[in-house]
């Protein structure tokens, strides 16, 4: 699949904005602390990060004048639930702080329903890839998790960078540990499942099945083609392991490292920051290769098996 | 509205004749003619007399060799055949690209069962088109809203046609006769006789869309083409030509002027 990089920018940072605003929540729900200063900090770079994410995912619209009337048809389009929960989630945040400034209050029935809203939020957004049965890799739970996963890591690795407790420090540790548990899975998934996962081949793509073997002889035509670009974006097998290898190691062993080094040496300000800046640019790479890596079916008619 | 109706009664759909088709684009090329000027927003091309000319298209045809085999599974590469294979949408029973669809652009029809784009909703997301396992979908990209086949929602009802006029662009401009219109959800049909008769097939069924349209396979060659008649029982073309086998009033008088010289 074609990674457009409005997308790759809106998952990534809107991921990061909804997991901190998760995370906020929890916090608030557990009476660990009231907002203060920092943790207003945070929200306000909550929801900057989803709103910017969301304005970005806008762009590779062709119409998108007409984006509001994504919000109809939350009944069966994950797109659409997307759209309203992402909304909803904000306003509810966005809520939770200015009554907090005006007032001083923090309710908690307003985190539970902010937290709830935030986390369907981001299975919303990993549903939108993981229903597409006609992309055998996307079309699997693990995606789910992989997006809640970076998204509570992201999340916890911006909290920590402006506010590096030692609290902090450790959930983002376990955070990152986590995510990369799912991302691992979900590569190995990949690895082992080819185009023709759900027995999809040429031969059923065709009918021909009564044939010893059939291949394209002839593309429809000579240049690309919409279909061509968007869904059978081919990348080299080498080009691909190296790009895995630099999102495992900017987005996972590094800032393991340097969030290691943080919670040994106490000197954690710049260590988390620095993992914080790497996790992000990892998962950047990690989301460009989830299209990358991600054939169509329709591939089976313009000549792959 | 991107709720799928309640299962159509009618369900108006394409059997397309892969035994006949011979590749020659011409339903292709009638299917944008028509389009561009028809239904929505015209279709259009990108660097159209450049050197990577692209566009939408809503019927693209795709040639596929195949290569046959014996009782036993033998492959018979000798016998390899060409089958010319046109594509254009389903119009799907259970259409994803319809469920997927955000703005309620993507709608299938509970009346005929035919699926259409309102592109004065569609904001060009694209997820339609990802949707769909046959690549029915492109986007237009001078309109920025999705493209598809219309099943010539404009034509078959179109009362300032005359009646014969009434059937999609493709199938009327078919040379060959490949390509069948009609419903499918009625057993008595042209068309759902065709099916059963010659063994109609859904493309993909593992993927679950339940498509509308049906294809029909090509037939099996008889075994004078076949390769191990054409080694050693290669026809004499020179006796063929002289045996004299013609009857009626022509074969009166070629015997009658045989005899003669
Ligand atoms: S062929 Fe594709 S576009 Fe047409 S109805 Fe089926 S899924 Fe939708
Ligand atoms: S491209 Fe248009 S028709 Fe397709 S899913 Fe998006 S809004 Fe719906
Ligand atoms: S039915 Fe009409 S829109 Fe569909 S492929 Fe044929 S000519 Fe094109």
């Amino acid at each position: 699949m074609h990674p457009a990089s409005s997308v790759i920018f809106f998952t990534t940072a809107s991921g990061a904005g909804f997991g901190i605003m998760s995370w906020l929540c929890v916090a608030i729900l557990m009476g660990h602390y009231t907002l203060t200063p920092h943790t207003i900090v945070m929200g306000v770079i909550g929801l900057v990060l989803a709103g910017a994410g969301l304005l970005s995912s806008t762009l590779h619209l062709g119409n998108p004048q007409r984006a509001w009337r994504a919000v109809s048809q939350w009944r069966t389009s994950w797109l659409s639930r997307e759209g309203i929960l992402a909304v909803l989630t904000c306003l509810n945040f966005a809520g939770i702080l200015a009554l907090y400034l005006t007032s001083g209050v923090v309710l908690p029935w307003m985190a539970g329903s902010c937290l709830v809203l935030s986390l369907l939020t981001i299975i919303a957004t990993a549903m939108i890839y993981a229903q597409i049965k006609p992309v055998p890799r996307w079309h699997t739970k693990l995606t789910v998790l992989c997006y809640l996963g970076f998204s509570t890591s992201t999340g916890m690795a911006v909290i920590a960078s402006v506010s590096p407790t030692r609290y902090h420090v450790y959930l983002a540790f376990g955070g990152l540990v986590l995510a990369w548990v799912f991302k691992l899975l979900w590569w190995q998934r990949a690895s082992r499942t080819s185009l023709s996962h759900d027995g999809s081949t040429t031969a059923t793509a065709t009918g021909l099945t009564g044939f010893s073997s059939v291949k394209l002889f002839e593309k429809p035509h000579m240049t690309q083609n919409y279909l061509m670009t968007e869904m059978v974006f081919e990348i080299g097998r080498k080009h691909a392991a190296r790009l895995r290898q630099i999102a495992l190691l900017a987005g996972g062993l590094l800032p393991f490292i340097c969030l290691g080094l943080a919670i040994m040496t106490g000197q954690t300000a710049g260590f988390v920051m620095l993992s914080c800046v790497m996790h992000l640019i990892g998962v950047g790479v990690e989301r460009w290769l989830f299209f990358a890596e991600a054939e169509h079916v329709v591939a089976l008619y313009y000549g792959k098996s | 509205m991107t709720m799928l109706p309640p299962e159509p009664t009618k369900k108006l759909g394409l059997v397309i004749d892969l035994d006949i088709c011979v590749g020659c684009h011409a339903c292709a090329v009638n299917c944008k003619e028509w389009n561009t000027g028809g239904y929505g927003n015209a279709l259009s091309d990108q660097d159209a007399y450049g050197s990577e000319p692209s566009g939408a298209w809503l019927n693209r045809i795709h040639s596929f060799e195949a290569v046959p085999m014996d009782a036993q599974g033998t492959p018979q590469p000798s016998d390899a055949r060409i089958v010319h294979f046109p594509k254009s949408c389903l119009h799907c029973d259970d259409a994803p690209c319809v469920t997927v669809c955000p703005t309620g652009a993507s709608y299938k029809r509970a009346e005929d069962g035919i699926v259409l784009v309102n592109e004065d909703h569609c904001i060009g997301c694209g997820l339609c088109a990802w949707s769909c396992a046959y690549g029915a979908r492109e986007m237009d990209r001078a309109s920025g809203v999705m493209k598809k086949c219309t099943l010539c929602v404009d034509r078959i009802y179109n009362e300032n046609l005359p009646v014969e006029d009434r059937e999609p662009a493709c199938v009327k401009s078919c040379p060959a006769n490949a390509r069948h219109f009609g419903d499918l959800a009625d057993p008595s049909s042209d068309v759902s006789v065709m099916v059963a008769s010659r063994g109609g097939f859904d493309l993909m069924p593992e993927q679950g869309n339940k498509p509308v349209n049906k294809y029909l396979p090509p037939r099996t060659k008889t075994s004078r083409c076949a390769s191990q008649t054409r080694d050693d029982e290669v026809p004499d073309l020179v006796s063929l030509a002289q045996n004299n086998q013609s009857t009626g009033i022509l074969g009166w008088l070629d015997r009658t002027l045989d005899a003669i010289s």
